[in-house]
């Protein structure tokens, strides 16, 4: 009880007594004797190291305004100046709030004005503050570039000495962040002032001048064309990046010379099938995810390695196969582990912290590795759980996750064999359908696309999915503002219309409705306007689907179809288009949409003698439908309606189209040449 | 002459009664000093003649496995070469010098399977060991196996089917572990395909690799002495096996290079706990006792002011260490017998051995014209007699950077000091009796085990700078091996050191030597410093006889006393099968029996304790090869002298 009391006014006096002596050390800053302040700075430099409490107390008490004030007076002495650089970057050194408070000093441009200053001492005071301050996440980047002769000069400043090298380079590679931060160093001569400093003696400067080209070159094609012709000390660029990743050097420097070859090669500068890539890259980032590296590195290889191979097929074989991937990847979902979370609560913290990046890593990864080889999905679907945590991935809380989860399901949704299989047996559509319901863009457009791919007609998914009420979702997706979700929308439905009941195609027809439907056959998105044609093109199939569909809204389809066949589109689109027509042809109501409207007729004609041959094979399966004999086929003749044939006949040979047929039997491809016989053939049926 | 007459002598001394001398040719004593090596050589020559092509794979493969594995001793543990002819099933048929494998058998079923192994197990002291397999034929069915066995495995069997037994297949892509079913490990491989199997001696673990591709690890928990093996079931098969000749696809110096890294980690980081100011201490009088024992005085003393440690032996011991050593190094041994009867009295009448070395050393230097007895005959003699010569290479370093070494070596006249791996040292000691075929330049022991092989040649393509270096480490070994006779350093390192000014010594010797060969003439050419010679020889083979009377036969002395008198046997002594032994370089070895013998006579360490600790450690690291540790070979105590 005693000792209660006694110690609570003691430390109070304590507290009052620290403050007291920072005071003091401020004071000094304004005695009129130089010497003094001299004195003081120093006193005040060797009392703030380490200590974050006294930092934050000086900066309190308003040592920063005038520790700035003395760093630019031209009156105060070199030393002095240098002093108070150094006093500055000390007190950088501490939290996040103290290089707040230093920032809204305005310290960056005194520091950089304190560059100009022909003395190296003082240059490196300043630069050393300036770098810490500058890889704060707290700092805005954008204060390097405002002043435009700002980079100029720090270029100039890298020949000084290894530590202006360090710290120039390390604040260009935390500072590099858009295509525009990375036009203003190459415009600088970034690469030519950098290149040189890979062979430093100094390991720190070696490696954050690595650092610098990693994001220079980060999908940026100008400076990765530039870097492979650049040489260094005689060696190619590309050579140096290989041998700093041999498997002796620091893994900081392995992991990061193969993101700079990843990007180089990215941006196309390096082809894939490179030694330099498939050799010693991809090897050398599969061996950053394996279990020996610390997790921050296992995140960042599996990334890297994720996006080096995203578009080659031969580099995910390969990485299928080495050193046990697939497996190796599993282990990421196994954070915090059981024994992490009963022995240690500091590792605790520290997996939980990397467990979702893990996750989401091994994700990427995945769908990476998958997006091409039915092999490879079916080595990720087996995996041990594999489904399983993808299912559950889905509806993480991190967003980050969801995405990549997401990304690894439409991936493995590309092979027909899982979506029969493991798809449905963990039913991945519900967690699936849930996230559709609100999630952001990037969210929405992998899972519509996963989407599509479940709506299949063979996926044993579909059933169960439009029995979910999912064509108003899809229908809603069609007025995004997102083109690909537009699409991913139309996609999705020209997927379900495809051999589907009467039932659903008016469901579809009816829920999108029809000024939809032709609002998006007007889209400026080609894929859209397609998928659109598509969709049209599945709903007008088998004989009493198209009679109905065209009875109903018959004016608008020929509108539609004339407006396109009129417009500048491209042949795909115009193919897609006399397919709807050709299909409109095959139905035995809607025949006669056609066969009345000698515009239309026209048209099909001009399309038989177009210079593609895809739009006349188009066009003359439209024609043959026409004229197609309708005694051959059984069911109308149960039904009797006869001789509308023969009339129709003969209206297309008034109109030449038996001479263009027979000009087309001589053609030289062979399938337009065999249609246009089976046409003739009717006529002498 | 007299000098004739000599040689008439020694030739009857050497019991060679046919031989008669011919100036200006090489004698038949000669060509009998080379015979032991050309016997060697003819054994070797039949796989040699006529393919130049064998030839230079037979020398990349040398080279090749001395860079990867320098630690194995393939004196007492041969590297695989190539697959055994007599370790095969019969339906195994080996061409293209037993590196290419194909099948036989009928192949109908599985008991048709058939296995070859290599010629040796792999050696624990490569730490990493690796091997590649390229698909020449997948055959009919492709059912290959590759992998590991230990001796004695059925071969009528795929590898990994057996206890001790390992295998990856190629038909579909499994790993077996002496189990007849497989695991799923990797992909399947076929014809073009390139598959390695590294093994892992420090953890015990086996990876494959797909051209050039790591798949990860498929055994871990390896027996030791596991032999390469590959086995094939269908008719068609046919594989080639690279065991160093070519260089492989998948860059597995990288891999040993991140292994070598982890464990130089290991011994960097390895905890002193709370006992680092010790080690300070114990590493200061380390530095101190090595500089004391080789008469660094000036240097030594400075040392010890700036460290605060003590000298045990008093400046004036050191001094006159210091002045017999230079006179030994710089050829004037007679001087150097003199001066040390003067100041340790008793010491050479109770080290006759050492008497007679320094005696012998003495004849040579005569040979020479150094020695201060044939000297004082001509004192205008030329001054490329006068000679500890411009190639001060104190002391030949052993390892794979010695040519290096030597070339740079020539610019330095300051130090070096070397330490010479007990294997070759120990090999040739064990030789002794085919040591005569040392002057040969393909004279390494190694030939006699090689000639029962069939890679009999690879004696024939060591690079010339290792070989003339194991020439030097020869005669200096046999010395040393006669001296020291305690067990851990007798051989396992030796400390040569040559901060010796040599210009203070050879002040009339501002020109080269070396320009001047033909100008060399025995005795510098002086009649009556040639009767001097001849005098001493016989005092030197009067000397012989009575330790024989005294000691009992001693081969070694016979030995060197042969050696010593074969050179007048030569028109051109120093360009003879034996005129090794005039090199300077030869004196580093005497100077330092000498200089330890008077150190022990005043009851001083014979060996500095630096040396004694890198010997200990020389020693251990191939205790550990024979204990089957495997990181021993990236724990080299070479890789830590700079």
């Amino acid at each position: 009880m005693m000792a209660c009391l006694l110690e609570a006014p003691l430390r109070i006096s304590v507290l009052s007594e620290v403050t007291a002596t920072s005071r003091h050390y401020v004071d000094r800053l304004f005695d009129p004797d130089p010497q003094n302040v001299l004195q003081g700075v120093i006193d005040m430099k060797n009392a703030v190291i380490g200590n974050n409490r006294q930092k934050a107390n000086l900066i309190v008490l308003g040592a920063v305004p005038r520790l700035l004030y003395l760093l630019q007076q031209s009156s105060s002495s070199l030393e002095l100046r240098t002093e108070c650089a150094v006093v500055l970057g000390s007190l950088a050194m501490g939290t996040e709030n103290n290089i707040k408070s230093l920032v809204d000093c305005h310290i960056i441009p005194a520091l950089l004005q304190g560059l100009l200053c022909s003395d190296l001492i003082f240059i490196e005071a300043c630069l050393r503050c300036l770098r810490t301050v500058f890889i704060s996440p707290v700092t805005p980047v954008q204060l390097l570039y405002t002043d435009p002769t700002v980079i100029p000069h720090l270029m100039s400043l890298l020949s000084r000495s290894q530590h202006t090298q360090e710290y120039i380079t390390q604040i260009f590679a935390h500072c590099c962040k858009t295509p525009e931060h990375q036009t203003v160093l190459f415009n600088h001569g970034a690469i030519q002032n950098i290149a040189p400093l890979l062979i430093s003696p100094s390991f720190k400067v070696r490696m954050q001048a690595l650092k610098c080209f990693s994001v220079l070159a980060y999908e940026n094609a100008q400076v990765s064309m530039t870097l492979v012709n650049v040489l260094v000390d005689g060696e190619q660029l590309s050579q140096v990046f290989v041998r700093m990743m041999q498997r002796d050097k620091p893994i900081e420097m392995q992991l990061t010379a193969a993101k700079c070859l990843t990007y180089m090669c990215r941006a196309g500068a390096i082809r894939t099938d490179d030694n330099c890539i498939v050799l010693k890259t991809l090897p050398c980032l599969v061996r950053m995810c394996s279990k020996e590296r610390l997790l921050e590195e296992r995140v960042e290889g599996a990334e890297t390695l994720a996006y080096l191979m995203e578009p080659d097929i031969e580099l995910q074989r390969i990485a299928s196969v080495t050193d046990h991937l697939v497996s190796m990847l599993a282990d990421y979902f196994k954070y915090p582990s059981s024994v992490s979370a009963i022995t240690d609560i500091k590792r605790l913290d520290h997996d939980l912290k990397h467990a979702h990046e893990l996750r989401q890593a091994a994700f990427k990864l995945y769908a990476s590795l998958g997006s091409n080889d039915e092999d490879i999905r079916k080595k990720i679907t087996e995996t041990e759980n594999m489904m399983d945590r993808i299912v559950s991935g889905l509806s993480e809380s991190s967003i980050k996750v969801r995405l990549a989860a997401v990304r690894c399901l439409h991936s493995l949704s590309r092979s027909v064999q899982q979506l029969r299989t493991s798809f449905h047996d963990h039913a991945v559509w519900k967690p699936l359908m849930k996230l559709l319901q609100n999630a952001p863009d990037e969210v929405l457009v992998m899972a519509s696309s996963t989407l599509c791919n479940l709506l299949l007609e063979f996926s044993p998914s579909k059933e169960p999915i439009l029995e979910s009420g999912v064509i108003e979702l899809l229908c809603s997706l069609t007025q995004s503002d997102s083109p690909a979700l537009r699409v991913n929308g139309i996609w999705a439905l020209m997927n379900m219309a495809f051999q589907a009941d009467q039932k659903v195609k008016v469901e579809i027809v009816r829920a999108l409705g029809t000024e939809q439907l032709f609002r998006l056959l007007s889209d400026p998105d080609t894929n859209v306007l397609m998928k659109t044609l598509g969709l049209l093109r599945n709903l007008l199939s088998t004989r009493p689907h198209i009679d109905q569909v065209m009875s109903s809204h018959g004016k608008q389809i020929m509108q539609a179809v004339t407006l396109i066949l009129e417009g500048e589109h491209s042949i795909e689109v115009k193919e897609q288009t006399l397919c709807i027509l050709a299909n409109i042809a095959d139905g035995n109501t809607a025949k006669e949409l056609i066969m009345t409207n000698d515009d239309m007729l026209q048209k099909i004609k001009y399309y038989m003698g177009h210079s593609n041959v895809k739009l006349q094979l188009a066009a003359t399966f439209c024609i043959s439908n026409l004229i197609w004999n309708e005694e051959d086929g059984e069911e109308l003749r149960t039904r009797g309606s006869c001789g509308g044939s023969q009339e129709r006949q003969d209206k297309l040979r008034d109109m030449g189209f038996v001479d263009i047929l027979h000009k087309l039997t001589q053609a030289s491809d062979p399938n337009l040449c065999d249609r246009a016989k089976t046409a003739m053939q009717q006529y002498l049926a | 002459s007299s000098s004739d007459s000599f040689r008439r002598w020694l030739c009857v001394q050497l019991q060679y009664p046919h031989v008669t001398v011919i100036r200006g040719y090489l004698s038949a004593a000669a060509s009998l000093q080379s015979s032991a090596p050309k016997m060697a050589e003819l054994g070797a020559g039949s796989l040699l003649t006529g393919d130049p092509a064998f030839n230079y794979q037979e020398h990349e493969l040398n080279e090749r496995l001395k860079r990867l594995y320098p630690a194995v001793n393939e004196e007492e543990t041969p590297l695989p070469r190539s697959w055994s002819p007599k370790d095969k099933y019969s339906y195994i048929g080996l061409s293209q010098n037993n590196l290419r494998v194909h099948y036989k058998g009928h192949g109908k079923n599985h008991k048709d399977a058939a296995s070859v192994r290599a010629t040796h197990p792999i050696p624990a002291a490569c730490g990493i060991y690796y091997f590649e397999v390229k698909i020449v034929s997948k055959g009919r069915d492709g059912y290959m196996g590759i992998g590991l066995s230990a001796q004695g495995v059925n071969m009528n069997r795929l590898p990994g089917w057996d206890k001790h037994s390992y295998g990856y297949h190629g038909d579909d892509g499994h790993s077996f572990c002496s189990s007849g079913t497989g695991q799923p490990y990797g992909p399947t491989f076929t014809t073009g395909d390139v598959i390695g199997c590294c093994v892992n001696l420090i953890n015990n673990t086996c990876f494959y690799t797909k051209n050039g591709h790591s798949l990860g690890v498929a055994f871990t928990d390896l027996p030791p002495n596991l032999y390469p093996t590959v086995g094939l079931q269908t008719p068609g098969e046919i594989v080639d096996a690279n065991f160093g000749q070519q260089p492989f696809v998948f860059d597995i110096e990288d891999y040993m290079s991140e292994w070598r890294a982890k464990i130089h980690s290991m011994i960097a980081r390895f905890p002193i706990g709370e006992r680092l100011g010790d080690w300070q201490s114990v590493l200061q009088n380390m530095v101190s006792s090595y500089l004391v024992h080789h008469g660094y005085c000036a240097t030594a003393m400075a040392f010890s002011r700036a460290t605060e440690t003590m000298i045990q032996e008093d400046q004036t011991s050191i001094k006159n260490r210091q002045r017999i050593q230079k006179l030994v190094l710089a050829g004037r041994v007679g001087e150097a017998i003199d001066a040390t009867q003067q100041l340790y009295p008793g010491l050479l009448e109770h080290n006759p051995n050492l008497l007679f070395m320094l005696k012998c050393r003495q004849f040579v230097e005569m040979v020479n014209g150094t020695d201060s007895e044939v000297r004082c005959f001509s004192v205008h003699s030329p001054k490329s007699q006068d000679s500890y010569p411009g190639s001060p290479n104190l002391s030949p370093r052993h390892g794979a950077t010695n040519a290096h070494v030597h070339n740079t070596g020539a610019d330095s006249p300051t130090c070096s000091n070397g330490v010479t791996p007990t294997n070759k040292n120990k090999s040739h000691n064990k030789y002794t009796g085919v040591s005569s075929a040392s002057s040969s330049p393909s004279s390494s022991p190694s030939s006699v085990n090689y000639s029962e092989s069939n890679s009999t040649d690879s004696t024939k393509s060591q690079p010339h700078s290792a070989t003339s270096n194991q020439e030097t480490s020869d005669s200096e070994m046999e010395i040393e091996a006669e001296h020291y006779s305690n067990g851990v350093t007798e051989s396992s390192t030796r400390i040569m050191n040559g901060t010796y000014k040599h210009q203070e010594i050879l002040q009339a010797d501002d020109s080269s030597v070396d320009d001047s060969c033909s100008s060399r003439q025995l005795c510098g050419g002086n009649q009556a410093a040639t009767e001097r010679m001849i005098q001493f020889g016989r005092e030197l083979q009067a000397l012989s006889e009575q330790l024989c009377r005294q000691y009992g036969k001693n081969a070694t002395h016979k030995k060197m006393l042969q050696d010593a008198f074969s050179l007048l046997a030569y028109s051109d002594p120093w360009n003879c099968p034996v005129g090794q032994q005039l090199d300077p370089m030869q004196r580093e070895a005497i100077c330092s029996a000498l200089n330890s013998a008077i150190l022990e006579s005043q009851n001083l360490p014979k060996q500095p304790p630096l040396m004694l600790a890198l010997g200990q450690a020389t020693e251990c690291v191939q205790l550990m090869a024979r204990v089957r540790s495997g990181s021993c070979s990236f724990a080299r105590v070479d890789n830590f002298l700079h």
